[in-house]
């Protein structure tokens, strides 16, 4: 997997699913239409001001409220590199990871970088490198988390499964 | 073990399961609402075919009934289509109300099952003795492919409630108090069960409420160990065929709290976060209200209703004021109806809404203008959940909205009770 590099956009703690992709677009299921709206409840100027690949790094229980998927979707099909957040709740963490969407928790990480600074994310490691250098240790994926990712997501896993399942018999 | 874990390892065909391990468990009952188009697509993508199980999956049109836009029309014709292609018999229709309450109302949610749905509110079920709890779009496909799905078992919090309510206080104060004090991060990835004096006199209704909005803190799943009154409830909808778990005594939870509420107030959270809340006494009375909700999963039920109609009935709402009444499900529409409550609303000014989701999530009958204020006794006050981002939302219970709809402001109802 490749390391991530991108700028940090901040955002506070419990930074729920309406803030990341508003309910009254739930209607919406082509990925491109729902990336229009990303992060659109916590920061409707967001949109214009990220480049793909910048960072998301947020405080306590990113992605709680709705179990709504859009709210990964919307990040990922917008290019937003990944989200590292001191911690993240229960649903969103886990469509992230269905869907090997990069996300870290690193308790602290608000404090310790700067907005709009440049910074790198191994996801493997997860580790962070900083623009000053200095390297923080997020927690690390476990090896069941990892193998998703490594498939590239649970879909993905399905697809190669039953791939060889045909190639079996 | 907890209850939890016994029926985390009976689903998963293990003697023993200990938290923060991963196991991949059965799942008894899926359903999926009609937010979920996705569902059909990543099930496409994973390959298609039959389902697992078609007697085991539901679809309800709760979130988008009737359908508010040309989208969710399109959302529901190609659901339809699933169904009947998939001889899926279980289609709940825009006809029926929301998923949380029918579910169980159906006789779907018992005792003991691990139930799975695309709703976060999942949790409510933990009333009933179930695991119940909430997932995204792929991991429902993925249920619909195997029937089964994995899980970290979770550490259990215990919440011990302990005393007698006063008139006038209900169980969403409840859970309220509980949430403004625990904070919404409290129960990230973690089960809670309630337990105490208080909790084992519930009814069945005050039981869902409790745990419904244990996922605002939060929380995987919820538990209440069923009483003579919940299984009465399942008996009458499906029969016995059902495992009652038990929690061992020597069961160590991950944290322990205790409240006592004999003295609790109203409460409200106030806006913008579910966990700033707040007394509903002196300082904060009197806050202009435009619009008054009593519905949803959380607070529509036919004691919700019944309440606000004992509270509105020969009254009449202030001008300024609008109160919408949404019904959880045709069922409790219908017993509101034969008591009369909703006539008695009716000529009190309110507006009745389809039984469904309504403007809880900011789609559709009823949502906020900038800088309206909004009672509601649904589960979330973020900023635009209900409409505009402008607006401010006050959770309460059916008792303080109801007192709120009547005076037209912020109101403590124990003086009309
Ligand atoms: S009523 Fe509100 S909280 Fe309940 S399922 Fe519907 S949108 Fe969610």
């Amino acid at each position: 997997m490749e390391k991530i590099q991108g700028k940090v956009f901040k955002f506070n703690d419990n930074i729920d699913t309406d803030q990341i992709y508003p309910g009254r677009y739930l209607d919406k299921s082509d990925h491109q239409e729902i990336a229009q709206h990303v992060m659109e409840g916590a920061d409707p100027s967001f949109k214009e001001n990220y480049q793909p690949g910048d960072i998301i790094v947020a405080g306590k229980n990113f992605g709680c409220g709705s179990s709504r998927e859009h709210a990964v979707i919307t990040l990922n099909a917008a290019g937003v590199g990944a989200v590292i957040a001191e911690s993240f709740a229960r649903i969103f963490y886990r469509n992230a990871v269905n869907m090997a969407y990069p996300v870290l928790i690193c308790p602290g990480i608000v404090e310790q970088v700067t907005a709009g600074e440049e910074i790198e994310v191994d996801l493997v490691e997860a580790k962070i490198t900083l623009s000053s250098g200095e390297v923080l240790q997020a927690e690390k994926l476990s090896d069941y988390v990892l193998n998703i990712f490594q498939h590239g997501g649970v879909i993905q896993m399905f697809q190669a499964k039953s791939g060889q399942e045909a190639g079996q018999k | 073990m907890h209850a939890l874990y016994k029926i985390l390892a009976s689903h998963a065909g293990v003697d023993s399961v200990t938290p923060g391990e991963i196991v991949t468990a059965n799942v008894d009952f899926a359903e999926v609402n009609d937010l979920y188009l996705q569902v059909l697509k990543s099930y496409e993508a994973m390959g298609g075919g039959k389902v697992w199980n078609p007697e085991k999956i539901t679809f309800i049109f709760d979130h988008f009934n009737p359908a508010p836009s040309i989208k969710a029309a399109e959302n529901h014709r190609q659901m339809r289509e699933f169904c009947f292609a998939q001889k899926i018999p279980h289609l709940v229709d825009i006809n029926e109300g929301v998923c949380h309450q029918v579910m169980p109302e159906r006789g779907w949610v018992r005792p003991g099952m691990i139930l799975v749905a695309t709703d976060s509110h999942t949790v409510t079920h933990g009333a009933f003795g179930a695991f119940g709890t909430g997932v995204g779009s792929t991991d429902m496909a993925s249920i619909m492919q195997t029937g089964k799905l994995w899980f970290r078992v979770p550490e259990v919090i215990k919440i011990n409630v302990d005393g007698i309510l006063t008139k006038g206080v209900m169980a969403k104060d409840v859970i309220l108090k509980i949430i403004g004090e625990l904070k919404q991060d409290a129960a990230v990835y973690k089960a809670i069960e309630f337990t105490g004096s208080l909790i084992e006199n519930l009814s069945v209704a005050e039981r869902m409420t409790i745990c419904n909005m244990t996922v605002e803190m939060g929380a995987k799943t919820s538990y209440i160990q069923p009483n003579e009154e919940v299984l009465k409830y399942v008996r009458e909808r499906y029969g016995d065929d059902f495992t009652v778990y038990q929690t061992d005594p020597d069961f160590a939870y991950a944290a322990e709290y205790h409240f006592d509420v004999n003295n609790l107030v109203p409460q409200a959270a106030a806006p913008h976060s579910v966990d700033n809340v707040i007394p509903v006494s002196e300082d904060h009375l009197g806050v202009q209200i435009n619009q008054v909700l009593i519905g949803t999963c959380t607070g529509g039920r036919f004691e919700d209703i019944e309440v606000a109609a004992k509270i509105l009935k020969g009254q009449h709402i202030p001008v300024h004021t609008r109160l919408i009444i949404l019904p959880a499900s045709k069922e409790v529409l219908s017993r509101c109806l034969e008591k009369g409550y909703i006539s008695d609303l009716m000529a009190a000014g309110a507006t009745i809404a389809a039984p469904g989701c309504g403007p809880c999530l900011g789609v559709h009958q009823g949502l906020l203008a900038d800088g309206e204020r909004c009672a509601t006794t649904s589960s979330r006050n973020f900023p635009g959940r209900m409409g505009s981002t402008k607006a401010e939302i006050y959770v309460v219970s059916p008792a303080t909205a109801a007192a709120s709809a009547l005076e037209g402001k912020l109101a403590d109802p124990r003086k009309y009770l």
